[in-house]
């Protein structure tokens, strides 16, 4: 690890000078927030951003994603066979991405990289991808990081953390891959580390909201599951898709084929556990038709099935744009205190 | 608010208690401070979780479809012409509900904690359909121009509108919360969740993303209440009240309609009538 200063009116010619290497995403403000865009040209990121509206995931998880074209002309000679569509696997970095966002892409990273799959889109944008960070001294009032195992601070999934000083970045390279960004945008004067103890010490401070998870390890899926705490859960949820295209840690997608006359592209587009399409089956029964079952499945998954599954604490980083953004104000907070709390009758 | 809290709780309480109804469809106490949460309340020892604020945006007449249970429900006055329209589209029986009447004076933007917009021009704030009200009616707004901001698109050249509707809906990300908090919104499959025939189109295009806003405003023409639910509920805060003011205005210039007035009188677009105007027909 390398301790690097940065000083902010160096900023912006280190950053010019990564774009010959690097394809740049970062917070750019839109209307009345941010969201994580490929940078245009002599375009910087807006760091003075609390948190994006939108998760960084898109920068390896786009919304939509050509897999294939094909042909369905029967005189094109190779008509209906799927061709692979030529990717920009180029280097590319995040820059000002949040440490909760940073964590959320190692956790994602635990499925789309397993021992019997590996996802060739999101694995070779990720592998692409440096992560410079950019610690939080003012988190949110929704904020709960720091109970998820995570915090504004936290380094994990980052290649570079930069933390506020002044006139100037401290700047950690943590990897390999964030000391060779850091080399290619010039920024080699050494720096002093000490100051980061208070101010994260400081941080952490401000973040008062908690997400309670201690006993959900020991509690029974199938107790937590038949519990009686869904119905009042669920009710008030429209089953719209804000919480899980908003979340960073929400990965599900679903694969259609777009045609236009003859010819044609295999798109994956994120999908959301939210909607009843999602879990249709071609025989046409739904396993999970009623609103209960899909706001059971996506509290599950979060804080119960992925816990059990890695071992890793709970698919959620605390990031909170899933509070602020749920138009009924469904609360994985409360909720997650709820399945904490309950004790099946014996 | 309070004495409008009070008078809920008192009428939930009884309902519950003299077995009136099964259930009461009220808003409990939010975890975020602009916020409060659509609820269903079936014990009687519950109903001190029930609340009114200005953060009662949601439209609760969503939550009526199709139910079969006898239900109170707390309905401000675009509810209530919501839960008129439910009735004369058989989503509801008017028997099976007890309607707690909220006057209101118009809830807050859930961003800017100013006037909703769509309660700013308001003229219904107190409910058309009722069993209790919980206070006096409050005086309704007269001297207002709703339909200021749908006059300047309607007076923009073809171009600039379809500039003024690509930039409407670019940041949208398909979670379809508009549709999902709309109480018109019933169907059991939503056109663009058809998949044989795929109507549209899955992706992020521009084009298909219009379609749905654009088919889902017209599919609301005559039926939409202006209440506003759908552009409280979009997380990317998307004016897209644009398309559905419209065709309420249309609505009212064409037919003299008002959607949700009265349970006597079938809505323009389900019926037909020899004078219906037709020149705008091309």
């Amino acid at each position: 690890m390398k301790v690097i200063n940065i000083d902010k009116e160096k900023w912006a010619s280190g950053v010019e000078s990564l774009t010959s290497t690097y394809r740049l995403f970062g917070p750019v403000k839109e209307d009345d927030s941010h969201n994580f865009k490929e940078l245009k040209k002599g375009e910087l990121p807006d760091l003075a951003y609390g948190n994006s509206k939108l998760s960084p995931k898109s920068a390896v998880f786009p919304p939509s994603e050509a897999m294939f074209t094909y042909s369905l002309d029967e005189k094109n000679e190779n008509h209906h066979i799927l061709n692979d569509v030529k990717k920009d696997y180029s280097p590319r970095a995040v820059l000002g991405i949040r440490p909760c966002d940073a964590k959320a892409v190692s956790l994602v990273r635990m499925n789309f990289d397993t021992k019997e799959y590996r996802d060739p889109y999101w694995m070779d944008a990720f592998e692409a991808t440096t992560f410079v960070g950019l610690a939080c001294d003012n988190p949110c009032s929704t904020c709960f990081c720091t109970s998820t195992g995570c915090g504004p601070f936290s380094e994990e999934g980052l290649d570079v953390l930069l933390v506020e000083n002044g006139n100037a970045y401290i700047a950690k390279a943590l990897t390999a891959k964030g000391e060779k960004l850091m080399d290619a945008a010039g920024f080699k004067t050494a720096g002093d580390d000490s100051a980061i103890a208070a101010k994260k010490a400081a941080a952490e401070a401000k973040i008062t909201a908690s997400i309670e998870t201690d006993k959900l390890s020991e509690k029974v899926i199938m107790d937590l599951y038949d519990a009686p705490i869904w119905d009042d859960i669920s009710f008030s949820c429209i089953n719209c898709c804000t919480c899980t295209y908003a979340c960073p840690t929400c990965w599900c997608f679903d694969i259609q084929d777009e045609n236009k006359g003859l010819s044609g592209v295999r798109m994956r587009n994120w999908d959301s556990c939210m909607t009843p399409l999602f879990t249709m089956h071609g025989s046409g029964h739904n396993p999970r038709s009623q609103k209960k079952q899909r706001v059971r499945q996506r509290f599950m998954h979060k804080l119960k099935y992925f816990l059990d599954k890695y071992q890793k604490g709970i698919m959620c980083v605390g990031c909170g744009r899933c509070v602020q953004q749920c138009p009924v104000n469904i609360d994985i907070r409360t909720v997650s205190k709820k399945m904490n709390d309950y004790v099946a009758a014996s | 608010m309070d004495a409008y809290i009070t008078k809920i709780k008192e009428i939930s309480e009884r309902l519950l208690k003299d077995g009136t109804v099964e259930a009461v469809i009220g808003f409990r106490q939010g975890t975020v401070p602009t916020m409060s949460e659509p609820c269903m309340i079936k014990r009687s020892d519950d109903v001190k979780d029930l609340v009114w604020d200005s953060n009662c945006r949601i439209n609760l007449c969503n939550y009526l479809t199709n139910r079969k249970e006898k239900l109170a429900i707390v309905a401000k006055g675009c509810d209530s012409r919501n839960i008129v329209t439910h009735i004369i589209e058989n989503k509801i029986k008017r028997d099976q509900l007890f309607i707690i009447g909220v006057p209101c004076k118009g809830m807050n933007d859930k961003n800017t904690g100013e006037l909703q917009d769509n309660c700013g021009t308001c003229t219904h704030r107190n409910p058309v359909i009722y069993d209790e009200l919980v206070g006096d009616l409050v005086e309704e707004q007269t001297d207002v121009d709703k339909y200021a901001d749908v006059k300047k698109v309607e007076a923009l050249s073809s171009d600039e509108k379809w500039n003024f509707f690509n930039d409407l809906y670019s940041s949208c990300t398909r979670c379809h919360a508009c549709r999902n908090a709309c109480p018109l919104c019933y169907c059991p499959t939503c056109f663009v969740d058809e998949s044989k025939p795929q109507w549209v189109g899955k992706a992020d295009d521009a084009v298909d993303i219009r379609t749905y806003h654009f088919l889902r405003a017209y599919h609301c023409a005559g039926r939409c209440t202006d209440c506003g639910s759908c552009e409280a509920a979009c997380p990317q805060n998307i004016k897209v009240r644009q398309m559905t003011k419209k065709l309420e205005k249309d609505c009212s210039e064409l037919y003299g309609w008002e959607a949700g007035l009265t349970l006597d009188e079938r809505p323009p677009l389900d019926t037909f009538k020899v004078d219906d105007r037709e020149d705008f027909i091309k």
